[in-house]
């Protein structure tokens, strides 16, 4: 098989890894889709830039799946640690921490709105938070096979 | 499976999940606006048309400088028409551009005049001329409404009257209390207009009027 020669045997589980960032960028994107666009709930400025920061990732990353290339996690690294930090920004908003003066929003959307919560937690900022913290983890556990297997 | 594989299921069934999604939550219907929200649906005295006996009524917050606005009136002129006095459309204030909240106070002005609707269909047709760039400039938009044979002293006076600003300032809380983001928006006998289009709204006073008569 094509695949086969394209990743080789020992590099499986980096590619897993890969696999699944792909997957998570995909749902978070759909999700935040579908507030936007089905509930039409209102995006706020800090949502668009974690937008920015994830989209982009479910266009780029199958290009490397498809033949594996590792080198996709250095480019897409940038785009999630700033992602990241956007989201615990946001977060902070929304639980006070920064006062509301200082958050960059326009157009009567206020970020510190809460639009709904899960499980007496889980809103919005914070799901997005946690999705930019889960795809970190994998990129740099997927790295980190990735560098051992090819050392063997 | 191969990994081409895994990946093209994966993202086939996504696209199923995120479907079926949308499908289940728009059959879910239109809901009522929560009782205790239904009195910032009317204030009396608003500008109102069509059938005095009406049973069904289109509340529809608007923004005179709003394009989409502008391009609803004709179609909304027309429901009013075919229905034929079951139908009438009552018109709150949702000044959301920048400079609108004067305009909104002009034409309340020349509602107090009785001149409401002549003088919302003027700026409606002279849009271009009076809003550049989403920004309303009143002053161009009182030169307009000021060629209708109105009492232009009373209307000077009136559209900068507390009386005025206070009307205003309630249908600007009714809105907020109703969630009005973005204008048109439409409630027909309490019911929002949720995905937004022509079709949409035809169809939900077509349910109102069935249910009504």
């Amino acid at each position: 098989m094509k695949n086969n020669k394209t990743i080789p045997a020992e590099n499986t589980q980096s590619w897993n890894f890969l696999f699944f960032v792909w997957l998570i960028a995909s749902i978070g994107t759909l999700t935040s889709l579908f507030f936007s666009e089905v509930v039409q709930l209102p995006v706020c400025v800090l949502c668009w830039y974690q937008r920015i920061a994830l989209y982009p990732l479910v266009l780029i990353l199958p290009l490397a799946l498809f033949p594996y290339d590792v080198k996709v996690i250095r480019y897409i690294t940038p785009l999630v640690i700033f992602g990241w930090f956007v989201a615990l920004f946001h977060v902070l908003v929304v639980a006070g921490v920064i006062p509301e003066s200082v958050q960059p929003c326009v157009q009567d959307i206020p970020c510190s709105e809460i639009h709904f919560t899960l499980l007496g937690f889980l809103n919005i900022p914070i799901m997005s938070l946690l999705t930019f913290s889960f795809i970190g983890l994998l990129l740099f556990l997927s790295k980190k096979s990735f560098t051992r297997n090819f050392h063997e | 499976m191969n990994n081409k594989n895994i990946f093209i299921s994966a993202a086939v069934s996504l696209g199923i999940i995120f479907i079926a999604v949308i499908t289940v939550y728009k059959s879910q219907g239109t809901t009522a606006v929560a009782d205790e929200k239904l009195s910032a649906l009317m204030r009396i005295d608003a500008p109102v048309k069509g059938g005095e006996q009406a049973k069904v009524t289109i509340v529809e917050f608007f923004d005179p400088a709003c394009e989409t606005c502008r391009q609803f009136y004709p179609f909304i002129n027309n429901i009013v028409k075919k229905y034929q006095g079951r139908v009438n459309v009552v018109m709150r204030y949702a000044p959301l551009h920048k400079g609108s909240e004067d305009v909104v106070k002009m034409l309340e002005a020349a509602h107090i005049q009785g001149k409401f609707w002549p003088a919302v269909e003027l700026l409606f047709s002279n849009q271009h001329r009076w809003v550049e760039h989403h920004v309303s400039n009143p002053q161009s938009a009182l030169a307009g409404i000021k060629t209708l044979p109105l009492d232009h002293d009373k209307l000077d006076r009136d559209w900068q009257s507390s009386q005025v600003a206070k009307t205003i300032a309630q249908d600007i809380t009714d809105g907020k209390i109703l969630k009005v983001r973005a204008t048109p928006q439409f409630f027909v006998n309490g019911k929002p207009l949720i995905v937004f289009g022509y079709d949409e709204l035809a169809s939900l006073v077509e349910e109102a009027v069935a249910e009504a008569y």
